[in-house]
């Protein structure tokens, strides 16, 4: 479309000043995407927390097992999303389509598996009664903040899964580059970050005592 | 073509990747979805006046409403004080998302940021589009609300909770305000698209030679808005969707306990302050991103037309990055009322005050480059030179409004309001006024008309100080804010003259638009052809043609050899160095 359409041949070397990242533009726009969304998830942190903090009776119904057991399950499959993407993008780097397929379809089942985990824990605290705007133990905000962080870090894996999926047929065939397998990782590498605050944040500080 | 300057001296450097091509071929391609960031900065730009139009005649029917508040008026009849409420939120929701931050970013920054830096277009021209198409949605969405049972909003453009949080708080509350808030959350992704394009090609796509300390100020500008867009939207969103949340799951983020027409609603537990902080972290930067454009186009208009360099460049990129820096930090002292600690009211405090530095070096760094210029009067410098005027008369009160001791008192009168229409509205539409003048030869060929220009910048600087000044006055005798019946107040008796001034004042700046309007589209048809570079200006915008080809330079990449405003320089030719001409001497 537009992009052939216009001069961009410029990048050539010699036309164009450097940029102050050597990195390409799809890269940077990546970077300052991420940028933004950190923002966005600090807001909603920062409400939680705000929140938390000015409730009396906030519940903390977190119990060793099953919840924490099954978020650290969750984190290492997350975790290790990470590691398998980060292969992937080794492999596509190293020119090694087979492998970068097969890694970045790894990581998109492990992002599949992380987000069945999480889909069970909200309909086991649903079971127990926790609502968007009620809950059996105290702060109705419970509820509230629970459903609202970890929904918007599940969009952002589901997300991620489609689009590595996508990524990943384009590179089958031709269309995207082992460039874009590396920028779709940095945004998958994010999703992980982001759940590394959730955890402690949302589970961690309301394990039942 | 007719080049009356720069065109014969200006150096290209033509390669073999890149080579001429046609554009898009066919209407829909062309002037609807087209990803020709030119046409692109128009359609933003044509969004921007039809919303300053909605936007003032909004104004008008408040301003009629408050000194003639049983007068019926055709169409829209007889105003309730809570239809004057929703066109106070409408007024003030439209002017700020889709006049002030449209116009200068969206309309000058598109059209303009690419040229300046000599790109064909900007780094992702379908985001560009999108981003466009996205405001417009926004912008239908945030009109809807007129039209639906209970009307538009009445929560204000700060969409303070428990009354935007809560359905059935007012007429306006209900589906009104749900569209308002989607039309907002749509406004900030097609912002945060914009924010990532903008930055991307500043940063990658210049032309070489064009360094970072080569960069016009208004690149400088839009840059940094950008980055502060960045930062601050994700914000708005967040909270945007947290109050969605409240109005129709049934969450309490921002809503205590509390009671509505005699019943106990079924929320609890949250905080209207938390909404006060996410809104006025996003706000706050807000307010930078409608003025820093045009601090950045009134430094190019005073450089340009004084003929002399821009005093203190380097200070000029600084005091903007300080101001962007410093606004992320001062939200708190929108909230001073909030009963916060007087510690951080101190600390706000404080660095509320600090912004006054890098605003002083920017405003004396204008007046010398204005001392001893060889000053060219024409209707672009006019508004420049208005842009300085109202920005100092504007941002003193700053410092008045910075301190809780002052704040406090004035918080909820007239005072705020005076304040923040010369600073934030005012003074950031002289910048689009002052583009709009400079740039429009290079937009659409031809000459706007001069005395129509002169005419329409007096009146509306006079009209604007006769609107905006008194309310100082009305502020300090104690007249609040959003009242919508004086008449009804015993102690504003006394002040309804000086509202009936500004009434009238208003009446006369509103009609000095449409001469602006008539100016604007009589020269779009009628004005004569403009010359390449009419203005003998030095950045690489006025060395390509006028209207530039679809790629901005005909298949060419310009060469940059100089900084962007080397006026009057010693030995040169012209009394101007363009920045594709070949490098001055050492010294520069």
């Amino acid at each position: 479309m537009s992009e052939a359409n216009l001069p961009l041949g410029a990048h050539a070397p010699g036309i164009l000043e450097a940029s102050p990242f050597a990195i390409p533009s799809k890269k940077l726009v990546m970077w300052l995407f991420i940028i933004s969304d950190a923002v966005t998830f600090a807001a909603i942190l920062f409400a939680y927390g705000y929140i938390k903090n000015a409730s009396p009776n906030w519940p903390e119904p977190f119990k060793f097992s099953p919840s924490i057991l099954n978020v650290m399950l969750m984190t290492f499959i997350l975790v290790s999303s990470s590691l398998t993407m980060l292969i992937a993008t080794r492999a596509a780097k190293a020119a090694d389509k087979a492998g970068a397929l097969r890694w970045t379809f790894i990581t998109v089942a492990g992002g599949i598996l992380f987000a069945l985990l999480h889909i069970r824990e909200w309909f086991a605290l649903i079971g127990e009664g926790v609502r968007l705007f009620q809950n059996p133990w105290g702060s109705p905000l419970f509820g509230a903040t629970f459903f609202a962080i970890t929904g918007l870090h599940l969009t952002h894996v589901i997300g991620g899964v489609i689009a590595l999926t996508v990524v990943a047929f384009g590179y089958k065939r031709g269309r995207y580059k082992a460039d874009d397998i590396e920028i779709w990782s940095l945004y998958w590498h994010f999703v992980d970050l982001v759940w590394m605050f959730v955890v402690p944040m949302v589970y961690l500080l309301n394990v039942a005592r | 073509m007719d080049r009356r300057a720069g065109g014969g001296e200006t150096i290209m450097a033509t390669s073999e990747v890149v080579h001429a091509h046609a554009g898009p071929q066919g209407f829909i391609r062309k002037y609807i979805f087209s990803l020709d960031h030119k046409v692109i900065g128009i359609q933003y730009f044509f969004l921007a006046l039809t919303a300053v139009w909605v936007g003032m005649f909004l104004s008008l029917l408040m301003r009629i409403h408050l000194i003639w508040p049983q007068v019926n008026l055709p169409i829209v009849g007889h105003i309730q004080p809570e239809t004057y409420l929703s066109l106070l939120t409408m007024h003030g929701t439209i002017m700020v998302f889709f006049v002030l931050t449209t116009a200068p970013q969206g309309g000058f920054g598109n059209y303009f940021l690419p040229i300046q830096i000599g790109a064909p277009d900007m780094a992702f021209p379908v985001l560009n589009m999108l981003s466009f198409w996205t405001t417009f949605v926004a912008f239908v969405v945030m009109l809807a609300a007129f039209f639906v049972t209970g009307g538009a909003p009445l929560h204000g453009w700060t969409g303070y909770p428990p009354l935007s949080a809560v359905q059935s708080t007012g007429p306006g509350e209900g589906l009104g305000a749900d569209l308002w808030i989607t039309s907002i959350a749509i406004f900030c992704a097609a912002s945060l698209m914009g924010a990532l394009n903008f930055i991307t090609t500043t940063l990658d796509l210049r032309a070489k030679g064009m360094t970072l300390m080569r960069m016009p100020l208004t690149v400088w500008s839009w840059f940094i808005t950008a980055i502060l867009g960045l930062l601050a939207f994700g914000v708005l969103l967040s909270a945007g969707i947290l109050l969605l949340m409240d109005r129709n799951l049934g969450t309490s983020f921002f809503v205590p306990v509390i009671v509505v027409n005699g019943q106990l609603m079924g929320h609890k537990g949250g905080s209207p302050l938390l909404w006060q902080h996410l809104f006025w972290f996003f706000g706050h930067p807000e307010v930078y991103i409608a003025i820093l454009p045009g601090m950045g186009v009134t430094s190019q208009i005073l450089s340009t037309f004084a003929r002399k360099p821009i005093f203190g460049y380097r200070a000029m990129v600084y005091a903007m990055l300080g101001i962007g820096f410093l606004g992320f930090m001062v939200w708190g002292h929108h909230m001073f009322m909030s009963g916060m600690s007087p510690y951080s009211a101190f600390a706000f405090s404080l660095l509320t005050m600090a912004i006054g530095v890098p605003s002083a070096i920017k405003t004396f760094n204008w007046l010398g480059t204005l001392y001893k210029g060889r000053i060219r009067f024409y209707t672009p410098m006019l508004f420049a030179v208005g842009f300085v005027s109202l920005f100092v008369s504007g941002g003193l009160s700053g410092p008045f409004l910075a301190q809780p001791t002052l704040d406090i008192p004035l918080h909820d009168t007239y005072f705020v309001v005076g304040h923040f229409h010369l600073i934030m509205g005012v003074a950031a539409i002289f910048g689009i006024f002052a583009a709009t003048y400079y740039w429009f030869p290079k937009m659409f060929g031809r000459m706007m008309n001069e005395g129509l220009g002169k005419a329409h910048f007096w009146l509306t600087f006079i009209g604007t100080y006769a609107i905006f000044m008194p309310m100082h006055y009305l502020g300090m005798a104690g007249h609040p804010r959003r009242y919508s019946q004086l008449t009804e107040v015993a102690y504003l008796h006394n002040l309804i003259p000086l509202q009936t001034f500004m009434t009238y004042a208003a009446f006369i700046t509103i009609g000095a638009q449409f001469i602006f309007v008539i100016n604007l589209f009589w020269s779009m048809l009628k004005g004569p052809k403009a010359a390449d570079n009419p203005w003998d200006a030095t950045t690489v915008e006025w060395t390509t043609a006028t209207p530039p080809p679809h790629d901005n330079f005909g298949g060419q990449t310009p060469v940059i050899h100089n900084g962007p405003y080397e006026y009057g320089v010693p030995g040169a030719a012209r009394d101007f160095v363009m920045q594709t001409d070949p490098a001055v001497g050492a010294a520069h």
